[in-house]
């Protein structure tokens, strides 16, 4: 029964805060089920995910919340068994459109991924992957490209002299971030981020948190998290999943210091997860 | 330090176990010290086979160069050992035809499935593909001989009048399809033990399944694929059967696909086959051609693992 309420008092939320703030949506989500084979992993998911900000979605592991970061590029379709219902609407068009070509959006969201996972080529390579692909060849473009994006996530002073080195060889945090200015390089609208720094050291996690906020004046992140504290500390949004629902989703303040669910204050204070 | 204990009422005494295990145990030592060398022995089995082929060829091919010239056998071009003219040219040329013939048919297609299979078919249709694929390596290469003189010839001779019916453009083609497995399976091989993070990265900037196969995924794998090639091309070098009976038995330097030619394993095959008599000079050619085409084997060989090696893209 909690369950029922929550769930209609969270749209209304939202709608409230467009107005007050008057923040324009990137994507808009509508009632999205989502099953794997036979097992649902996500239940009715309403959600309204604004422009140049920062949303966080935390939970528990098993809780649907990569997942869902997977819908909005329609990257879960990775996995030949899914099946979706409802709509994600991104600008005014539905994705989940029979005619919508999945290319086309991914241009346009970047992701970044939980383990680094640069090509095994060169730096340059990496990054001029994804105009190469979209048809730039000429050598002085991408050359500005390369730089422009390096700079972009913060790298560029530590590798602008070993642009020809393999990417493999480089630390955990500068590949992730390598990997976020290969995301960069075709100039997106929203970099999704799943866990991007589950896999690196305390102080590149710093640096990416950093970059993170930087970001956000041009692009809009959706960044999924195991991290409370790192949720608290970049977004201005948070959305808390459990078991495939959405939970809660507030402004990030409030949803740390007064969440109005009890499932949602008992995970961030700890008590479960 | 918490015990593990079992669910049942009983405990298990892991350690006193353990302990009338271990007096088994000290028995076993013995053998467990004898099986290095029993290891070797199967191993050095092998090796000495190799080293035993090599001395008969060597000692052979010694008893022919006293009789041919080595300049006149590795530079003459007329190959008739029955009028005493022993130029090889003629058989390597026959071979290396046979051989790129062979490539151009089983790298386009080899490399296809391979990406079929591995970017493209659903792990159903992979699992019922890949194997039938591999039965195409079992069959017995007489019948791809007999297969490439009944039926390819006869088709290749309608396309192209007055084709002889042997030449070497149909054996060669069969033996292209023969490798084709070879070069599909390790391909795919390889292509299948690149991470799926790295398709995930590129599908994800908007790549298209094929952007993603032939920028990604086959440079990742090349190392593989090339050495694939390489040894499939090294299979192919050494292939008798359908070369014997499909291409002919006519020494032929050329180059022209639609001519008979003879290729260094069909000539040891018509040579061994015949009312050759031991210590003749036919009877050693066999061995010189054999040291020949050992050479060009082995080479092949060396040069896929150097390759796999060079080229080995770390991921």
């Amino acid at each position: 029964m909690i369950e029922m309420q929550n769930k209609a008092q969270t749209p209304k939320n939202q709608s409230t805060e467009k107005k007050t703030e008057k923040v324009p949506n990137i994507y808009e989500v509508d009632d999205l089920n989502l099953w794997y084979g036979n097992d649902q992993a996500l239940y009715e998911i309403n959600m309204d995910i604004p422009q140049y900000q920062v949303t966080a979605i935390i939970g528990p592991s098993g809780c649907g919340k990569s997942t869902f970061l997977k819908t909005l590029n329609r990257m879960v379709e990775m996995v030949p068994i899914v099946k979706t219902t409802g709509a994600i609407r991104y600008g005014d068009q539905n994705i989940y459109e029979d005619k919508y070509r999945v290319e086309d959006l991914r241009t346009k969201v970047g992701m970044v991924f939980q383990k680094p996972n640069p090509f095994p080529k060169s730096v340059y390579d990496n990054v001029a992957y994804g105009p190469r692909i979209h048809g730039i060849k000429d050598k002085k473009t991408l050359d500005q490209i390369v730089e422009k994006s390096l700079k972009g996530a913060a790298i560029w002073d530590e590798l602008k002299d070993r642009l020809d080195e393999n990417a493999f060889g480089l630390s955990g945090g500068q590949q992730q971030r390598v990997c976020i200015a290969r995301a960069l390089a075709v100039e997106p609208d929203v970099i999704l981020m799943d866990e991007p720094t589950s896999a690196l050291d305390p102080i590149s996690t710093a640096k990416v948190e950093e970059l993170i906020q930087e970001l956000k004046k041009d692009y809009s992140i959706v960044i999924v998290t195991h991290n409370m504290q790192q949720a608290a500390r970049i977004s201005d949004r948070t959305a808390f999943f459990l078991n495939g629902e959405l939970v809660e989703y507030q402004e990030t303040d409030q949803l740390f210091q007064n969440p109005e669910d009890k499932r949602t204050e008992d995970y961030i204070t700890g008590r479960f997860g | 330090m918490s015990r593990v204990s079992t669910t049942s009422s009983q405990t298990v005494d892991v350690r006193s176990l353990l302990e009338n295990k271990r007096s088994k145990k000290l028995k076993m030592r013995k053998l467990e010290n004898i099986i290095p060398y029993l290891l070797l022995l199967s191993a050095l089995v092998s090796i000495l086979t190799t080293a035993g082929i090599l001395f008969t060829l060597l000692r052979e091919t010694f008893g022919f160069f006293s009789e041919v010239s080595f300049v006149e056998f590795y530079t003459g071009t007329n190959w008739s050992p029955w009028s005493g003219e022993f130029g090889v040219l003629p058989l390597i040329g026959g071979t290396l035809l046979i051989t790129v013939i062979a490539t151009l048919v089983a790298v386009p297609l080899g490399l296809m499935s391979a990406i079929f299979l591995s970017e493209y078919a659903s792990e159903r249709v992979r699992k019922v593909i890949k194997p039938i694929l591999e039965i195409l390596a079992g069959i017995p290469t007489v019948v791809y001989g007999y297969f490439a003189l009944t039926f390819i010839t006869p088709i290749l001779q309608a396309i192209i009048p007055g084709l002889s019916i042997f030449n070497a453009l149909s054996g060669g083609i069969v033996v292209g399809v023969m490798i084709v497995p070879m070069v599909a399976s390790l391909s795919e091989d390889a292509m299948n033990a690149v991470p799926n993070s790295l398709r995930e990265g590129a599908y994800a900037l908007g790549a298209t399944r094929l952007e993603v196969a032939m920028k990604v995924v086959v440079p990742a794998a090349l190392s593989g694929i090339i050495a694939a090639i390489v040894l499939a091309i090294s299979r192919a070098i050494g292939e008798t059967m359908i070369v014997t009976i499909a291409a002919g038995a006519t020494p032929n330097l050329t180059m022209n696909p639609a001519e008979s030619v003879q290729t260094m394993t069909a000539f040891i095959v018509q040579a061994a086959t015949g009312d050759t008599t031991y210590g003749s000079i036919i009877y050693y050619s066999l061995y010189a051609v054999g040291i020949t085409l050992f050479v060009f084997t082995m080479l092949m060989n060396l040069l896929s693992q150097y390759i796999s090696r060079k080229f080995r893209e770390e991921y």
